[in-house]
């Protein structure tokens, strides 16, 4: 196992998530090292969204303490920090499952919707803006240069003014990854970045989640199915069943983890039978 | 304790017409997510025609009063019933797709269409009926103050209760509340399923409609006198129970209905009567604001 | 020869299925109609009602149904009545340039009409209505049309602003140009202090409860006589004045101090110029805050107020600041309506406002400036037009809402203009933005109890 105590980003601890009589995740508890790429695996219905959604201030948890520990030692409770301030404050960002453009806006105006708080300080919350000082056109004009720097990264400077809407499935996917990047976070969420790409594409995003590792030392919390993506980059595998941790460990560990194997694709039935007759039934 | 008794018997009545109404308006939020804001202006339709068609009936020689309500039940829940498929298929239909925005400004206009088409077509004065069923019962008796319980009374509450249980029955067991349930929960899917949406909607249009009628005839019977615009006002109670009792949910909607009867006339009785309006308004504002699901509603969940 | 009788035999089918339709269409014309039009009641000598039959009348329009039918059927066969398709595209919805050069033109006539039509008082007191309303339908546009908040209740900030003028100069004497700032900020107050508790509501409820508060407002200012004169409504609320010159015939009064012969179109001139103002201010403001930071917030918050959060943008405040400015601007232009009508009552502020206010900005489409002024001359040209038919005028305006909505429901511009570019300024077609919210995607909690 990777000893992820030391210098952690994210710790999650005895996290449980209920829906009124529903048990979605049941004390779930790890952590998520400073610069790793730590992935949440497991099969559909595993409580993954549900971990994320709790992280990301979409959910209150049940139970539960998830610690966000910035570079510089500041320490966020994300259970009690709620909505924006989860962005805002503690610089968790995030994608969704479902892509969540703002479909009729151009790419670059995604990006700079991504910068809003920066933006708005500049603008002395519009005023200075509405005024048109100086100080809030040198903010803006560094806004949209951070944000041609993303478009370029991923591909699309040359459709930056076509709405998000109308670009190809896997740009939609880049772009978002790219607007989360624009709020500038510290920890990177994504939710199934790789569903619906294909094999190309599947190693596309790879290179820029690590070169988003390397070139922003952002860490990176990422569920995901698609295992070319998952056991290629990441430094460290959580696995969920049934909103229980079944797994916890390094990309080979877990890999070869009969647990994993079992959750995945089920025991065969011999196996049943040794285990009914070791039992004795 | 005789006036409140009074009031008590009042609101009861009262609020099983706007909780007749109220069905009506739950319903249709429940399958297709619309505030169906033409909905009072149905009810106060269905004033009408059950008016003119009483009339009628009793130029034609029909003047025993039982037999003449009974058809004018049919008729004014038929017409009614028609109105509402019409709306539905013309004004909502076409935009059911469409943004939020659509379907609600075409229902507004709705609503002023059929306020305009029935000061248009029957004039703008109020329209008066004697009492049908005169005679009630006195229950108690102080010195000052005898509880009086109408026949009217009576008749309300009784068809509103023998509504409410043909309509859960209905909800509950036939094909087409099944269906309708289905579309509630996920429209997209119902019809990959087989069922015909289109029909089970407009056939939640109807019945509410029909039920609004029923609500009608009670109005008619019970107050006596009706103008083209009670459909508003009505309207907007009926849909402040529907939410107070919990949106998409039928008891709660009659639930609501009784509240909201109970609240107006207890108010009026009470405190002011020009704000009993305002106190509607304000109950529907304090609702949304505290307990946007209502009482007996089901908590919503985004998925995100 | 088979085949051509194929083709006639295929024509009559095709003939009584029309027919067919279209006696259904009449005969449901015939069920709808038959009690309310075909039969009248009056109040007859007794205070009884008194039936009369009206067989003409329900003939006529059974009929009118069944020919219109008939031809909607043959002309149109199989295919759904999409008017979209038959009539041309949006006029405004063409080339950039084109739609700026029309802007201009407007612009310019607006700007010339008082000097052109210096002595039509008539058409004056129309152009004063008409742009009355185009600045509402700005000011809403942003909370509906940018933010994406059903506000049905817009009529009340409108009602603040008017009842401020006159209140504040009933009681403390100001003039208009101080009384004008504060009716606004009041309104704006009071836009927050309403918005507060609501915003959190979605979609048709957050509709509702605008509605609600618009109708309570209405009511009190009906009942609290003790503050507003009740029913009667305010008099005597003072007139504008030409920065201290006022519009009378007396020495030391506008007409007297330029030299020019009094009329009182001089007033009415002034108060269309002070509406000009104030509207293109309205705009300006508008469309300089659309390019700030709050004004992208603004429309991202529309398009998807979930993704919003997750950027670090609080919604909360980004809704309220766009119902504020919004309010704001009603308060603006209620001031302007007190001063311009010298009177006000209750009566003026009914929900009719608020459904024509949105109406206007929806049919305009798309939070687009151009679309909203051309709507809100149509619809209200239209009313006037419409004067001489008095009572069919509000028929004719609830038909033509649902069926403005049915055709084109995305409004006359359907095309949105992305606040900032790199390279080209691309217009991105309606179909792509989203108005507001919808409730497709939700899923109940388990139920599980």
């Amino acid at each position: 196992m990777t000893d992820a105590a030391a210098d952690p980003i994210l710790t999650v601890e005895h996290l449980s998530m209920r829906f009124g009589g529903l048990v979605a995740v049941d004390d779930l508890s790890f952590s998520a090292r400073h610069g790793d790429i730590t992935a949440l695996i497991g099969p559909n219905g595993a409580g993954k969204t549900t971990v994320f959604n709790c992280i990301t201030g979409f959910y209150k948890p049940t139970v539960g303490m998830l610690r966000l520990i910035h570079a510089d030692g500041t320490t966020y409770l994300l259970e009690r920090l709620f909505d924006f301030r989860i962005s805002k404050h503690a610089r968790v960002a995030r994608t969704f499952q479902n892509i969540r453009l703002f479909a009729g806006m151009t790419a670059l105006e995604n990006l700079m919707v991504a910068q809003h708080n920066p933006l708005m300080r500049a603008s002395g919350l519009t005023f200075l803006g509405m005024l048109g000082f100086n100080s809030f056109s040198a903010a803006e004009r560094s806004a949209v240069d951070h944000a041609r720097y993303w478009l370029d990264r991923i591909g699309l400077l040359d459709r930056a003014d076509d709405p998000a809407g109308a670009l190809p499935y896997g740009a939609q996917r880049r772009l978002e990854i790219a607007r989360a990047m624009c709020s500038d976070p510290v920890l990177l969420c994504l939710d199934e970045p790789a569903a619906g790409l294909n094999a190309r594409e599947s190693s596309e995003l790879n290179e820029l989640l690590l070169f988003i590792r390397a070139e922003h030392s952002t860490s990176i919390l990422l569920i995901e199915h698609d295992m070319s993506v998952v056991m290629e980059i990441s430094d460290h595998i959580v696995v969920l069943d049934y909103g229980v941790k079944i797994a916890d460990g390094g990309p080979d560990a877990v890999r070869d983890d009969p647990r994993v194997i079992a959750a995945y694709l089920g025991v065969a039935d011999e196996e049943i039978e040794e285990a009914h007759a070791e039992a004795g039934l | 304790m005789e006036y409140f008794l009074q009031q008590l018997i009042n609101g009861v009545t009262l609020g099983a017409i706007y909780g007749l109404i109220a069905i009506g308006y739950t319903m249709v939020y429940g399958i297709i997510g619309m505030i169906n804001f033409a909905h009072g202006d149905i009810f106060m339709i269905s004033t009408f025609i059950a008016l003119i068609a009483f009339l009628a009936l009793v130029a034609m020689g029909i003047t025993a009063v039982p037999l003449a309500l009974f058809l004018v039940l049919l008729i004014a829940m038929a017409l009614t019933s028609l109105y509402g498929w019409t709306v539905e298929r013309f004004a909502y239909r076409p935009l059911r797709r469409s943004f939020r925005l659509a379907p609600l400004i075409s229902a507004i206009g709705m609503s002023i269409v059929l306020q305009n088409y029935a000061q248009i077509a029957q004039g703008a004065r109020v329209k008066p009926l004697p009492p049908l069923i005169p005679g009630g019962y006195t229950i108690m008796e102080s010195a000052t103050f005898p509880v009086q319980l109408s026949n009217v009374q009576i008749l309300v509450v009784l068809i509103t209760m023998l509504l409410m249980v043909i309509f859960s029955w209905l909800v509950a067991s036939t094909r087409l509340g099944r269906d309708m349930r289905a579309c509630e929960q996920d429209l997209k899917m119902a019809s990959l399923l087989g069922v015909n949406v289109d029909r089970t909607i407009s056939y939640t249009f109807v019945i509410g409609a029909a039920l609004a009628a029923v609500a009608g005839i009670m109005h008619l019977l019970y107050y006596g006198v009706i103008d083209f615009y009670i459909g508003f006002i009505a309207g907007v109670k009926a849909f402040t129970a529907a939410v107070l009792g919990g949106i998409g949910s039928l008891p709660g909607a009659m639930l609501g209905g009784l509240l909201i009867g109970l609240i107006e006339t207890f108010w009026s009785a009470y405190f002011s009567v020009e704000y009993k309006d305002v106190a509607a308004f304000s109950i529907l504002v304090i609702v949304l604001i505290f307990l946007p699901t209502g009482i007996l509603g089901r908590p919503e969940v985004e998925k995100v | 020869m088979s085949a051509l009788s194929d083709h006639s035999a295929g024509r009559r089918l095709e003939f009584v299925t029309a027919l067919k339709r279209a006696l259904l269409s009449a005969l449901i014309a015939f069920g709808l109609f038959s009690l309310l039009i075909g039969i009248r009641t009056d109040t007859g000598p007794t205070g009884a009602l008194v039936l009369h039959g009206r067989p003409e009348a329900l003939a006529i329009i059974v009929g009118l149904v069944f020919v219109g039918a008939l031809v909607r059927e043959l002309i149109l066969g199989e295919r759904h009545l999409m008017p979209s398709r038959l009539l041309p595209p949006a006029l405004l919805a063409q080339a950039k340039s084109l739609s700026r050069f029309f802007g201009l033109a407007l612009l310019a006539f607006a700007i010339l009409l008082p000097i052109i039509y210096s002595s039509d008082r008539y058409l004056l007191d129309l152009g004063i209505m008409i742009l009355t309303y185009v600045m509402l339908g700005w000011g809403l546009n942003i909370v509906v049309g940018l933010a994406g908040l059903l506000d049905l209740g817009y009529v009340a900030f409108y009602a603040v602003g008017a009842y401020s003028y006159a209140l504040l100069a009933e009681n403390f004497g100001f003039s208009f140009w101080i009384c004008l700032p504060l009716a606004g900020i009041l309104a704006s107050f009071w836009g927050i202090l309403l918005g507060f508790p609501v915003l959190r509501l979605r979609g048709d409820y957050l509709a509702i409860v605008t509605l609600a508060f618009g109708e309570i407002i209405r009511l009190v200012l009906i009942n609290w006589q003790s503050l507003t004169h009740g029913p009667d409504g305010i008099t005597g609320v003072p007139r504008p004045s030409f920065f201290g010159l006022p519009f009378n015939n007396d020495t030391g009064s506008f007409a007297d101090t330029f030299g020019l012969e009094w009329t009182p179109l001089h007033r009415i001139i002034f108060l269309y110029y002070l509406i000009l103002v104030l509207a293109l201010v309205t705009n300006l403001v508008t469309i300089r805050l659309r390019r700030l930071p709050i004004g992208r917030a603004w429309e991202a918050l529309r398009e998807d107020e979930i993704a919003c959060r997750s950027l670090g943008i609080n919604t909360t405040n980004t809704k309220l600041t766009a119902f504020a400015m919004g309010a704001m601007f009603a308060g603006f232009a209620g001031s302007f309506f007190a001063t311009r009508q010298g009177f006000i009552s209750p009566e003026s502020f009914t929900f009719t406002e608020s459904a024509l206010v949105l109406a206007i900005v929806v049919l305009g489409g798309m939070g687009s400036q151009i679309g909203i002024a051309v709507a809100a001359a149509v619809m209200l040209g239209g009313f006037e037009f419409f004067r001489e038919f008095a009572q069919y005028r509000m028929l004719i305006f609830g038909l033509a809402m649902v069926t403005i909505m049915i055709w084109r429901p995305r409004g006359l511009v359907a095309t949105r203009t992305p606040s900032i570019f790199l390279g080209k300024e691309k217009d991105i077609d309606a179909e792509l933005v989203r108005q507001a919210r919808a409730k497709t995607w939700s899923w109940r909690r388990a139920r599980h109890d």
